[in-house]
């Protein structure tokens, strides 16, 4: 089946959001993107680690480094993927968009791991640094709290059995957790925490070392790719799903009315 | 490039274990869901075609 022709608004714009709602075509634009994508990510993921372990030693944190190239893009992640599970939410709940439900419950499980990533690391990370495992302070807690609003979404989308009415309710429930993020950020900002302040995304730049930054930047890049392959993945899942139930649905209802 | 962790060996190690683990089984996980719901549709589509073909046939 060939692609329906990208369309334009009266103004020449193009209407790309619009065109990709519809889930046959979302799946046709994407499905020979993502053997590229792995491709790319486990690319990354193998310059990545080699530079994790390339790396000087930190003059105070010793190899406890390393933990950082993968704590801080888990933790970078788990508050990216809200954000897009956030908008997914609004885009599903204002404009009603045939596959923005789908986007948004894609997300949550990985969104969910990373941030669940993120608390564990840090744990490792806090134990030998900090002498303790957990610390109940605005950001060690507001991201707990961000995993428990994953858990929750997940855990609601399952237990509503009427497609509509879980995906108005999540939606719900994702907007509010938005509230969570700004939090989340300023968190070492606004209260005295045992959390360190940024150290990457500063007004004034960087105060991490180049060698130390390089495979910061470069796990963050696998991670990111990583959840867009992932993401693509599972939002297919969800239409190949939905698709197969619609077909069953169908044959349900002509059985029963014969 | 150096994998001597010395003292912060288990936590150095741990950290990158379990997120090997994690990483990697939501990525099984999430291509074998994605194989079995292909199939599954395919499957019914098939069986549903095959349906409407032989009502052509009769």
């Amino acid at each position: 089946m060939a692609l329906a022709a990208y369309p334009r608004n009266a103004y020449e714009k193009p209407m790309i959001i619009s065109w990709l709602a519809n889930p046959e075509r979302f799946s046709k634009v994407f499905a020979p993107v993502r053997p590229y994508l792995a491709a790319a990510t486990a690319i990354l993921f193998v310059w990545g680690l080699y530079l994790c372990f390339a790396s000087p030693e930190d003059y105070q944190q010793g190899d406890t480094v390393r933990i950082m190239y993968i704590h801080v893009p888990a933790a970078w992640m788990g508050l990216f993927t809200y954000l897009v599970m956030g908008v997914s939410s609004f885009f599903g709940l204002i404009f009603r968009h045939a596959l923005a439900d789908a986007a948004a419950k894609a997300a949550a499980p990985i969104g969910a791991v990373f941030t669940a990533l993120a608390l564990v690391t840090g744990s490792l990370w806090g134990k030998p640094m900090w002498g303790t495992w957990w610390e109940w302070d605005g950001r060690m807690t507001s991201v707990l709290v961000l995993f428990l609003f994953y858990i929750g979404y997940m855990a609601l989308h399952a237990s509503i059995e009427d497609e509509m009415r879980a995906a108005k309710s999540t939606a719900i429930l994702a907007l509010i957790g938005l509230v969570n993020l700004p939090i989340i950020k300023f968190s070492v900002d606004w209260w005295n925490t045992l959390h360190q302040g940024a150290s990457v995304f500063r007004a004034d730049g960087p105060t991490v070392a180049p060698a130390m930054l390089w495979p910061l930047l470069i796990m963050a890049l696998a991670y990111h790719l990583l959840f867009i392959w992932l993401w693509l993945v599972r939002i297919d899942s969800e239409i190949l799903s939905r698709k197969y139930n619609g077909l069953r649905a169908r044959i349900s209802f002509r059985e029963g009315g014969a | 490039m150096d994998l001597d962790m010395g003292k912060y060996a288990f936590y150095v190690w741990g950290c990158y274990g379990v997120s090997a683990v994690a990483l990697i089984g939501l990525t099984v996980l999430s291509v074998v869901a994605h194989r079995d719901r292909a199939a599954k549709l395919k499957a019914l589509q098939e069986t549903l075609a095959a349906e409407k073909a032989q009502k052509v046939d009769a």
